[in-house]
């Protein structure tokens, strides 16, 4: 299991784990579930878009994350509108659908792109996938006081000098790197779920930044270990155990905070 | 007119039922849309739409027909909503999400499992992007049945629907059985994201149940306009989509046609748009709409 | 006493650990028109609530000419503080007004030119008439409020509630909705409660007030409840009622910066 192919599997499926544990942790922070379903839902278009093209499907995903990035940064600035996220998001996949279809393969295709294809990965894609890991996770490093300032006391943030715009621009052009990486391996509707499911259970454990950011990081690279053991035995897709386990440790983390919250004293 | 419509297009068999049950799904979803719109409900509709991936995906899997699974589960998980209070949160959260990612790990199981065992090729992609042309032929009474069921169930009760979204207050003082008027109206839209489902999938029937509503409520100030104007909008948005999706067999690439679903989202979203552009802000006044905001709502979304 | 509209006897209502309520008892004639003043927290919401059947007693009786209140009674008319409206809901003023004529039964109903005329007359009699054909999302406060007072009287109630009507209204705003529901209430017939923190825009018009603070009330005419005495004892702590310039202050002695300020703001010193 750890040979040959294996190997590019398992680098790659660590490098997503801990992005999406990094990104995911901030993600959560400042709120973006819209952005979490958004990108990759435009990067689903774009890989089929680049496969069809005969390009590199990773950099179809990449520039359509970037793009998508940059539209949801003007998007969000208007006023809340439940319908016109919702029908965005859907017709990103609606396009995509277009993309794949007129491929020869479209319904093993549709299916990895949604839902992840993490035994794939050829050893050139695993050097990308090394490449924007280390780019995000330097990016992050570079923005972490300025970002978490920014995510958790905004006006606060604004005050000291820190452009809430910049942050906000720069957070969602990682998750497009990160976003770039995750589809192919958990596949487009399942990123969401890999990127909040373990941050949201970190969040409900403890208030720490960091702390939680790790936790973040290492339940997500569980999921991601036990799903490539576990399908590597049984073939099953890696998507099925990154939602159903990043439900169940989000609720796990949630049980465990009503439960603590229980045995320790009400502040009057 | 013979540029628009390829040869062997009114004499086609599938053509018929796809316009023929098409028309009826369309209205039904249309009528159900405005409401849930109404109601801050559009996120509902599209957590039902995933459990109904799930759904559709497993009884693929046990060799049934996916309206019966989109069905089940859709309205299963209406109960189960009902029960847990989870509909009447307005907006996107992390939790729903997260529990929602269960939903679909499971279908992406359920598909592979299914494609294991039998050699149809494509048909996740039709559970999961539907396909109007290849409905089977036993399944069209459930279908037309299902919607006359939804459409009859919110007719009825669209006085109650408006007063209670009005006020809920207002509603109950009055006599109003609110809770059960809203369980009602939940199994209504389970049952509509079904039928769009059959249309255009799963994945994507958000589109046909939100879309045409949506820009109902932009072009009209009544009820009762907005529900008709709905109507066609989602009629005309299907027989556009019907025809483009037939014509497309003559598009590249050859012979297969682009799927109908990309069509009726991109024609719903374009519709969506066009409003968008003619409709102006209302001058010289404050909405007192906005005081009413509860804090949850002004923080949602991005 | 016999013919009294509404009557509470014994009132308490307890939620979640605390007494919101504590045996309150008052009663509403006919025709009349009372004022439900208090400040913030003091119970005023929940005790419309309670008259409207929505939050059950703990103990007590709330009696309807006389006999428990029924269940689908239509003859308590409500305007709640909170509207769920958005802007884009397709509900023009008229249909909002409609529906309080039926919005309450289930099924369709044929158009029918005897209910536009009830509804056209309603909307002139509220000064709505202007704005008939507007969306009901994109009204100022004030036009809203006099929208919802058409709807909840066209039913013909013989009683209407208000739930702080006049908060988050500029003051001509104000004087108009008073003087709109004074006078409707006057040729309908209809008895008031009306809800408020400031006592002073319904002078003109109260025939009564309950004063509600802490969970308790005084009930009487304005001179006999807004006094040092009464109010102190209804607080719990003292109380000051300062009248000046024809509008009547309540403002509690300096215990904690705090409840000085919330009893000052209460009574329009601070707005």
């Amino acid at each position: 299991m750890f040979t040959g192919l294996m190997l590019n599997t398992w680098i790659a499926g660590t490098v997503v784990a801990v992005i999406a544990g990094v990104t995911g942790f901030f993600a959560v922070l400042r709120g973006s579930t819209f952005a979490a379903h958004a990108i990759p839902n435009g990067a689903f278009a774009g890989a089929a878009g680049a496969t069809l093209l005969g390009f590199n499907p990773l950099a179809g995903l990449a520039a359509f994350s970037v793009a998508g990035a940059l539209g949801i940064a003007g998007l969000s600035r208007r006023a809340r509108n439940d319908v016109a996220t919702a029908l965005t998001l859907v017709m990103m996949l609606g396009v995509g659908a277009l993309f794949v279809s007129w491929s020869t393969e479209y319904a093993q295709e549709a299916y990895s792109l949604l839902f992840g294809e993490v035994f794939g990965v050829s050893s050139d894609e695993v050097v990308p996938i090394l490449v924007l890991g280390a780019l995000s996770i330097a990016a992050i490093a570079v923005m972490f006081r300025p970002l978490l300032l920014s995510s958790a006391l905004p006006e606060v943030a604004e005050a000291r000098g820190v452009s809430a715009r910049a942050m906000e621009l720069g957070f969602l052009l990682v998750m497009a790197l990160a976003t770039s990486m995750t589809v192919p391996v958990v596949g487009a509707l399942l990123m969401f779920s890999l990127m909040i499911g373990p941050s949201a259970a970190a969040r409900s454990l403890t208030a720490r930044p960091v702390l939680a950011m790790t936790l973040a990081v290492m339940l997500a690279l569980v999921t991601v270990w036990t799903g490539i053991v576990v399908s590597y035995q049984t073939n099953w897709p890696l998507g099925f155990f990154v939602g159903v386990m990043g439900a169940f440790f989000f609720l796990a983390g949630r049980a465990c905070r009503a439960a603590a919250s229980r045995f320790r004293p009400r502040v009057a | 007119m013979h540029y628009i419509f390829e040869p062997g297009f009114f004499g086609s068999g599938p053509v018929h039922v796809a316009l023929a049950v098409g028309t009826v799904i369309a209205i039904t979803s249309a009528v159900v849309g405005v409401f849930t719109v109404i109601r801050g409900q559009s996120f509902a509709g599209h957590s039902l739409a995933d459990i109904a991936t799930t759904g559709g995906s497993g009884a693929f899997l046990v060799g049934v027909n996916q309206f019966w699974g989109f069905l089940a589960f859709g309205t299963g998980a209406a109960a189960f909503m009902e029960m847990t209070g989870v509909q009447r949160r307005r907006g996107r959260d992390v939790a729903t999400g997260v529990v929602l990612g269960a939903a679909l790990g499971l279908a992406a199981l359920f598909l592979y499992l299914a494609t294991q065992s039998s050699s149809t090729t494509g048909a996740s992609f039709t559970i999961l992007f539907g396909s109007i042309f290849v409905i089977t032929t036993s399944t069209i009474p459930a279908l037309i049945v299902s919607a006359l069921l939804a459409l009859a169930t919110v007719v009825v009760l669209a006085r109650v629907l408006l007063l209670s979204s009005l006020s809920s207050d207002i509603a109950a003082a009055r006599g109003v059985p609110v809770r059960a008027v809203g369980t009602a109206f939940l199994m209504a839209l389970a049952i509509s994201v079904a039928l769009s489902a059959v249309v255009i999938g799963a994945v994507l029937s958000t589109a046909l149940l939100i879309g045409p509503a949506a820009t109902a409520l932009r072009l009209a100030r009544s009820p009762v306009k907005a529900v008709f104007t709905a109507a066609a909008a989602g009629v005309l948005t299907v027989w556009i989509g019907i025809v483009l999706a037939y014509d497309s067999y003559y598009w590249p690439p050859a012979g297969r046609g682009w799927p109908v679903s990309f069509f009726v989202v991109t024609l719903t979203v374009g519709g969506y748009l066009l409003t968008g552009l003619r409709r102006r802000e209302p001058q010289n006044r404050r909405p007192a709409a906005q005081d009413n905001h509860d804090p949850e709502h002004a923080c949602s979304p991005a | 006493m016999a013919d009294d509209l509404l009557r509470l006897e014994n009132v308490s209502v307890r939620l979640g650990g605390r007494e919101i309520l504590e045996d309150v008892s008052f009663s509403i004639r006919p025709g009349e028109f009372t004022g439900l003043i208090g400040p913030n927290g003091a119970g005023k919401t929940t005790l419309l609530r309670v008259i409207l059947g929505l939050q059950p007693v703990t103990s007590g009786e709330v009696l309807l000419d006389g006999a428990p209140r029924p269940h689908r009674d239509s003859s308590i008319g409500y305007v709640p503080q909170k509207l769920a409206i958005e802007p884009d809901m397709p509900l023009r003023v008229r249909d909002v007004v409609s529906l309080g004529l039926d919005g309450q039964k289930f099924g369709l109903r044929l158009p029918s030119r005897a209910r536009r005329e009830r509804v056209s007359d309603m909307l002139t009699a509220v000064g709505a008439q202007r704005y008939a054909d507007a969306r009901v999302g994109e009204l100022s406060g004030g036009e809203q409020q006099r929208v919802m007072i058409a709807h909840a009287l066209i039913s013909r109630p013989r009683l209407l509630l208000l739930d702080e009507p006049l908060a988050n209204l500029d003051i001509s705003s104000e004087q108009g909705i008073v003087s709109v529901l004074a006078r409707l209430a006057r040729a309908e017939h209809v008895a008031v409660l009306l809800s408020a923190h400031d006592m002073n825009p319904l002078m003109p018009v109260m025939d009564r007030i309950v004063y509600a603070a802490a969970g308790r009330v005084a009930v009487g005419g304005t001179d006999q409840v807004v006094q040092p005495e009464v109010l102190s004892r209804l607080y719990g702590r003292h109380v000051d009622v300062i009248r000046v310039h024809g509008r009547i202050l309540v403002v509690a002695a300096p215990e904690g910066v705090d409840e000085a300020e919330v009893a000052a703001e209460d009574a329009g010193v601070i707005r």
